[in-house]
């Protein structure tokens, strides 16, 4: 029946049929909540009520005023530094890792391992590790004679949470951009590498002149994952303080999901959404803009 | 083989890449051998000592038996499963009419997709929340399952290039015989595009039996808990036995980390095409 039409017609009718479902899923759940939550954020909702009353640019202001609520970015700032770290530890075990090396595939086996993991698992299982008194970490840097910094309490000291839960976010990402890492290098031709050698480039000069230049895209990549990273973390605060202590390691995300579900203000935590969607986006155009700038923008 | 001695240089390196190993495998190997040892012996001697016996699996019953491990189990595979199938359909068509047909909102759809993953998904659960209510699927497992049907921007890139390397002629050659499009796409794309399904699988199980938030924000009911979730309520009520606590973590990382070990060239290319192309 369907065959017998023309392939003109087929073709018509294939694109709306097999579009149809899926992108009206993408719609429902992807740009549709992404719209209403704009109109939300321009009222006092909370949540179950049928009005919801129009309040206009309040629940901007109150996030831009109130510096309990923006404040909270700072705890974001150490998923930042922590992630800048990530890359560049990755960087180095993926040139490690592409050069001549024995047992090469079994330590890139073993150091993507953690990316795998369940994240709630690992979560548990880092409580475990920085436990105060009993924890692995610290009775580790009692062994190895390191005393006074074995008692140190990992995440009940508000200025140390944040990098605390930050290094376990690394423990789980860096192999994951060492493997994006390797596979950048071996995009790289060999004959380069011949060339400068032939010329007398030692080791140092190849790398910071050949193969950084041409990691750029995806180190430029991988950084925008950082950034976007750090300013969405949920899971890990979530699961292992549940914010604490006192508020201390408490991250924009999970604020805006207290404020919606645990205090009912809709309108608020919408108003909070769009401006971390702002933020993203901002982040990608200024990427966008700098790939462009640098010229070959693969 | 190697005439050379080594040098300095190899040297840090290796020491380098045995502390990066050994970071990676401490806060595990401490889980698994406290998941071994009976109460007083986690007690009694040091958390890193090694257990008593490795054939002590009372913790391992304990956690099965109170833990409700078992239906987490089940409810994960249910989910994975279900929301699998629906996923490769519409992945593999999607990707068949960007990669075959030219039309006017061809560019538009893929920008859709591509600026989906612009926009942080936790931060539109506040919206999505009602959504789920409206259509009655709060507190059941149609929730994360039809969340996780719609195929993503790096699935569809992933499609589309193994589209690409399958010749046009082959779509011509059935078009001469009469195929209509539909069959094209049944018996020659959807067929060949195995190696990339497989690789989506792998991937997306993964990432399905890992995610903790959909689960927990939109089945709160008891007798729903996936992994994740069961694993958190083990917790909350047994906070002080880590003994216990440790099987649990074990039991729930051996399925992603046995799958890793075997499907390990899989999951890199699955990794590197999806990120770097």
């Amino acid at each position: 029946m369907f065959g017998t039409l023309s392939y003109k017609t087929q073709k018509n009718i294939i694109i709306f049929s097999f579009l149809l479902i899926p992108v009206g899923l993408l719609l429902l759940f992807t740009y549709y909540p992404a719209l209403k939550l704009v109109w939300f954020s321009f009222t006092d909702w909370d949540g179950y009520s049928p009005e919801k009353p129009w309040v206009g640019l309040a629940n901007y202001k109150e996030v831009f005023s109130n510096p309990d609520i923006f404040g909270v970015f700072t705890h974001n700032f150490a998923y930042f530094v922590m992630g800048i770290v990530q890359n560049i530890v990755a960087i180095y075990f993926a040139v490690l890792l592409n050069g001549r090396l024995r047992g090469r595939n079994v330590f890139r086996l073993l150091l993507f391992l953690p990316y795998i993991m369940n994240g709630v698992a690992v979560a548990f299982m880092f409580g475990y590790v920085f436990d105060t008194t009993q924890g692995s970490l610290n009775l580790l840097l009692q062994a190895v004679g390191l005393t006074s910094l074995g008692e140190t309490s990992w995440l009940g000291t508000p200025g140390l949470v944040n990098y605390s839960l930050a290094s376990t976010g690394l423990w789980r990402f860096m192999g994951y951009n060492m493997v994006i890492y390797i596979a950048s290098l071996q995009a790289i031709p060999r004959d380069i590498y011949e060339a400068a050698t032939i010329d007398g480039a030692n080791a140092w000069q190849t790398f910071w002149r050949i193969t950084l230049p041409n990691m750029k895209p995806v180190i430029q990549l991988n950084l925008f994952l950082t950034v976007t990273g750090a300013l969405e973390v949920f899971d890990l605060p979530f699961v292992l303080t549940k914010g604490g202590p006192a508020g201390a390691s408490q991250t924009y995300v999970q604020r805006v999901v207290e404020t919606a579900f645990a205090y009912n203000h809709y309108g608020l935590a919408s108003a909070m959404s769009i401006i971390l969607l702002f933020f993203v986006i901002v982040v990608v155009g200024l990427q966008q803009f700098v790939l462009s700038r640098g010229g070959n923008g693969k | 083989m190697s005439s050379k001695k080594y040098s300095g240089l190899d040297i840090i390196k290796y020491l380098s890449l045995l502390i990066g190993v050994f970071v990676v495998l401490f806060p595990p190997y401490v889980i698994i051998v406290n998941s071994f040892k009976s109460s007083d012996e986690f007690n009694m001697a040091s958390t890193m000592a090694l257990p008593d016996s490795f054939l002590n699996l009372d913790n391992f019953k304990i956690v099965f038996e109170r833990g409700g491990l078992l239906n987490g189990f089940a409810n994960t595979l249910v989910i994975i499963c279900v929301a699998l199938v629906f996923n490769i359909i519409f992945g593999t068509m999607v990707a068949y009419v960007l990669g075959r047909f030219t039309f006017k909102l061809k560019k538009a759809v893929f920008g859709a997709y591509l600026f989906a993953t612009v926009i942080p998904s936790i931060t539109t659960q506040v919206a999505t929340f009602g959504i789920i209510k409206q259509l009655g699927l709060y507190n059941t497992l149609g929730a994360p399952i039809v969340l996780y049907i719609g195929a993503d921007v790096i699935q569809i890139i992933l499609y589309l290039q193994f589209i690409r390397n399958i010749p046009v002629d082959l779509d011509e050659n059935a078009m001469a015989e009469g195929a209509s499009l539909f069959r094209i796409y049944r018996s020659i794309i959807f067929p060949l595009l195995t190696p990339a399904t497989a690789t989506l699988v792998i991937l997306k199980s993964i990432s399905i039996y890992n995610d903790m938030y959909t689960p927990y924000l939109y089945m709160p009911k008891q007798s729903l808990g996936v992994v994740t979730t069961v694993l958190m309520r083990f917790q909350g009520v047994n906070i002080a036995d880590w003994n216990l606590i440790s099987a649990a973590i074990l039991l729930i990382l051996l399925p992603t980390v046995v799958l890793y070990f075997v499907l390990q060239k899989y999951i890199f290319e699955g990794v590197t095409s999806g990120a770097v192309k």
